[in-house]
């Protein structure tokens, strides 16, 4: 195995190394990084042509460049060195000092795409495959289609010109018109019957139930302008976190297991208390605070579903767990929510960003700079997740039915287990392993599409970055993107191939 | 008595009209025949890139539209389209597609024109792409199964090379570079850069099918290393090769007008989808035909390939089956009935629990 792991690594350099010399060289020959000086009437022309051919050591050629180039970033190895030279931008910047910043808002970007698109797909990938040939499987099927024909920057154009700028003009009189909010409720009601499944009457029912509730909601929503001036309140906390607490218990443990059921009603008395009592520590809180509340709230969970025990002690813990999390997060959501008026009147009025990753010169608490957050990188976020939304569907649904149809399935249910226990403790867990290798391509994917997404947006991240030094003719920032991108490529593939190996036992490490 | 003579008069039946047994290639051809879907893609496909070409003409030859992509011409009706679709019975304007049916620019050229210039362009590179790509894939990827040992190790690893900078990125860096040679350039070059995932599959089928009897035989017999890999080899691996081609060239117009809208790939004057998008897009607001035409060829394109892609896979590999209509309503019956055994056994079984 540690052989395997250093060899791995040795060729994974060496092709980083390789790669690195094929773009170095392709960018160096496409690149006019002397134009603008060219085509200028500055006095001191001459001057500042020499000046940048010594600064970028432009009159070496580039494949000896490229030597020079490499022996600064092979000092990026030794650590703590602190000696790392990736070379200077045209203006005379390091690479070095510029791509922290960019990195910072791209991950910020690639990850929350990235982990919205494996929680959605994964999920609409399996209840398409436990519906098979449903309504919805067809039209999940159809709409992943579109998705896959579908360029990622007309996603983006479109989201920036519809949602964006829609939204903005529907907030400046929320109300919704009597036929949408009936179009929705029985779009949702459509929806949810073919989740649940069954013969006609539930079927039926289910659906009927959903259409009145959300018709109901939307209306209310509409009438009270709810959306100027959100919030929760306990008594929306408490029903909605009942719901998760059953909800959680009757994916994770079955509605016959009390205890963990019990479990999770204790828990979310416990966010009720917190969402009483924190308030006040609320608004003197910090990006820290929060992460150590959270952390705090995931183990009082734990905590309580240890503590009731019963047979099957895990199972408690992980309800536990999940409902703790997701109740915690209404009280956070809801805290939030106070802030919305504030924010918005904040930005005239306007709250959905089309441009850039903050709003400038915007004062406030961490609250306020949160929605700040949400509202420059919800759009951006989801015109990246959609690309690989569609390819987690198909995938999770293909991967689905496969196990499905598995020996180790039927044994399962021969055995008696209910359909609950089959599809999440057997089924769901072996159709995982092969995702993991889909997952570690997406990271490249979707670090190349950051490209097109943060051009649209104005967000000056690592796409930024590339996007103007190759048309500057920049070479060292664009270097500095590539090394970045291919290092995290080659990382997440060979996490993936450890993933795999310890996932399947089929897999042999050699 | 009536039961033992049953079978066999229906074998008698049926074996005067069994027809020779038929060869593989045309029994993948039927069943593509089959899909409803992609055939109907395919010929929409053939339609759309033939009705671009005959519009505006092939490079000195005229087309039959009047005006030509670079010609500028006076603005009519602020440039909006002039296309009406709806009949006067319906309350419409009539049929008539009137001078400048997809409207104008900002400058006045024509904007059909245009957008048949962009189609032809993006399915030149579409095409190209897809066959340069498909083409070196398919030698390093049979090179590396057949011969496996070091040279199989050496080329998988410029694979790697090649594999670890994002198409988008690699792409850009091309288009920056060849995008001003026009549209068969840029295609070609960004073909070398693009054959990486088909010679992984190609390399992958190799391995497997080395090791088969057929091949075996073939050795013996004295055939020489390049005989088996085209005469034998490569004929059993064309179905994962058409496939993957086909599914690459709708990724092709996808990177290719990407690069357009970043202004890497096919630039002004000569027009691409992509590019149309790209400049228009700050007119969105005042002018959105400019917008929408090309988005919905762009779209129309990549579409229909993927659905010929998907049909081409069923055809090659019926296990593949993704969605087909009659399939789902033989199915679907037995998969309730199946369900429906299920939950009652498990009902059963709790109620026996509980007891």
């Amino acid at each position: 195995m540690v052989s395997f792991i250093l060899r791995r690594i040795l060729v994974s350099v060496l092709v980083l190394i390789a790669a690195s010399f094929v773009m170095y060289t392709l960018t160096a020959y496409s690149a006019h990084p002397l134009d603008d000086l060219l085509s200028s009437s500055a006095l001191n022309k001459e001057k500042l042509i020499q000046a940048r051919i010594q600064a970028l050591q432009l009159d070496v050629p580039p494949p000896l460049r490229w030597f020079l180039w490499l022996g600064g970033a092979a000092k990026c190895l030794i650590p703590l060195a602190n000696a790392c030279n990736l070379g200077k931008t045209i203006s005379n910047a390091n690479v070095t000092d510029i791509l922290p910043m960019a990195m910072q808002s791209t991950i910020q970007l690639v990850t929350g795409a990235l982990v919205l698109a494996v929680v959605l797909g994964l999920a609409l990938g399996i209840i398409t495959a436990l519906r098979q040939y449903s309504g919805l499987d067809n039209a999940v099927t159809f709409t992943s289609f579109f998705l896959y024909s579908l360029p990622s920057f007309l996603i983006a154009v479109l989201l920036k010109e519809f949602i964006a700028i829609g939204f903005n003009n529907f907030l400046v009189s929320p109300t919704i018109p009597m036929g949408i909010v009936i179009a929705i409720g029985i779009v949702l009601g459509l929806v949810v019957q073919s989740v649940v499944g069954g013969d006609m009457r539930r079927r039926l029912v289910v659906g009927g139930v959903t259409t009145v509730l959300s018709v109901t909601v939307l209306y209310a929503i509409s009438l009270t302008g709810w959306l100027l001036k959100p919030g929760l309140g306990p008594v929306f906390i408490l029903l909605l976190s009942v719901g998760i607490a059953v909800g959680a218990t009757a994916l994770i443990a079955g509605l016959r297991n009390r205890r963990a059921l019990i479990t999770g009603m204790i828990t979310v008395v416990v966010a009720l208390g917190s969402y009483f009592t924190l308030q006040g520590l609320f608004d003197m809180a910090s990006v820290g605070t929060l992460v150590i509340l959270a952390i705090v709230a995931v183990l009082v969970g734990l905590l309580v579903g240890y503590l009731m025990g019963g047979y099957d002690r895990g199972q408690s813990m992980r309800v536990g767990a999940i409902t703790a999390a997701l109740s915690g997060g209404l009280v956070l959501l809801d805290r939030f929510m106070q802030s919305w008026p504030t924010y918005v009147s904040e930005v005239n009025g306007r709250p959905i960003a089309t441009v850039g990753y903050q709003t400038p010169n915007l004062g406030g608490d961490v609250w306020v700079s949160g929605i700040d957050s949400f509202t420059h990188f919800a759009l951006p976020t989801l015109a990246l997740l959609l690309i690989s939304f569609a390819s987690y569907t198909r995938y999770a649904r293909a991967g689905m039915l496969e196990v499905m149809g598995q020996d180790y399935v039927r044994t399962a249910r021969a055995k008696g287990l209910p359909e609950r226990t089959v599809v999440v403790r057997h089924a769901f867990r072996n159709m995982l392993i092969p995702i993991t290798t889909l997952l570690a391509f997406d990271v490249g994917a979707l670090l190349g599409g950051a490209i097109i997404t943060e051009s649209i947006f104005g967000i000056p991240g690592m796409g930024q970055l590339f996007f103007a030094g190759l048309g500057r003719g920049d070479l060292n920032p664009v270097m500095g993107y590539f090394i970045v991108i291919a290092a995290m490529a080659i990382l997440f593939n060979f996490l993936a191939d450890l993933a795999y190996a310890a996932l399947d036992p089929r897999v042999r490490v050699r | 008595m009536t039961n033992a003579t049953g079978p066999i008069v229906a074998l008698e039946a049926v074996l005067p009209e069994s027809k020779a047994p038929e060869s593989q290639g045309r029994l993948i051809f039927r069943r593509f025949l089959s899909n409803k879907v992609a055939v109907g893609a395919l010929i929409l496909t053939f339609l759309i890139v033939l009705f671009s070409i005959s519009a505006v003409g092939l490079g000195p030859i005229h087309g039959w539209w009047k005006y030509g992509y670079t010609d500028l011409n006076p603005q009519e009706n602020g440039g909006t389209p002039t296309m009406s679709l709806i009949p006067e019975w319906l309350g419409g304007k009539g049929i008539f597609i009137g001078n400048h049916p997809f409207g104008q620019n900002r400058i006045g050229k024509d904007y059909f024109a245009m957008t048949m210039r962009g189609i032809q362009n993006s399915s030149l590179v579409m095409v190209v792409l897809g066959l340069i790509a498909t083409l070196i894939g398919v030698i390093v990827g049979s090179i590396a199964g057949y011969y496996r040992g070091k040279t199989d190790a050496i080329l998988m690893r410029i694979t790697d090379v090649f594999i670890v900078i994002p198409a988008l990125v690699i792409g850009a860096v091309v288009g920056h570079a060849f995008g001003g040679f026009g549209a068969a350039t840029l295609a070609v070059m960004l073909g070398f850069f693009t054959w990486m995932g088909i010679a992984r599959l190609v390399r992958g089928e190799f391995l497997s099918l080395r090791e088969r009897e057929f091949v075996e035989a073939a050795r013996v017999a004295g055939a020489s290393d390049a005989r088996i890999i085209f005469r034998h080899i490569l004929p059993n691996a064309l179905g994962v090769v058409i496939v993957s081609a086909t599914l690459i060239m709708a990724s092709a117009i996808l990177l290719e007008t990407a690069l357009s809208y970043l202004g890497f790939g096919i630039r002004v004057p000569d027009v691409s989808l992509g590019n149309l998008i790209g400049e228009n897009q700050s007119a969105f607001l005042t002018r959105p035909w400019l917008f929408w035409w090309p988005a919905l060829f762009i779209v129309s394109l990549a579409l229909l390939v993927n659905f010929v892609g998907d049909g081409l896979r069923d055809a090659f590999d019926p296990r593949h089956r993704r969605f087909s209509l009659r399939r789902m309503q033989e199915e679907r019956p037995s998969l309730a009935e199946d369900e429906n055994v299920r939950a009652g056994d498990d009902g059963d079984f709790m109620d026996a629990q509980k007891k």
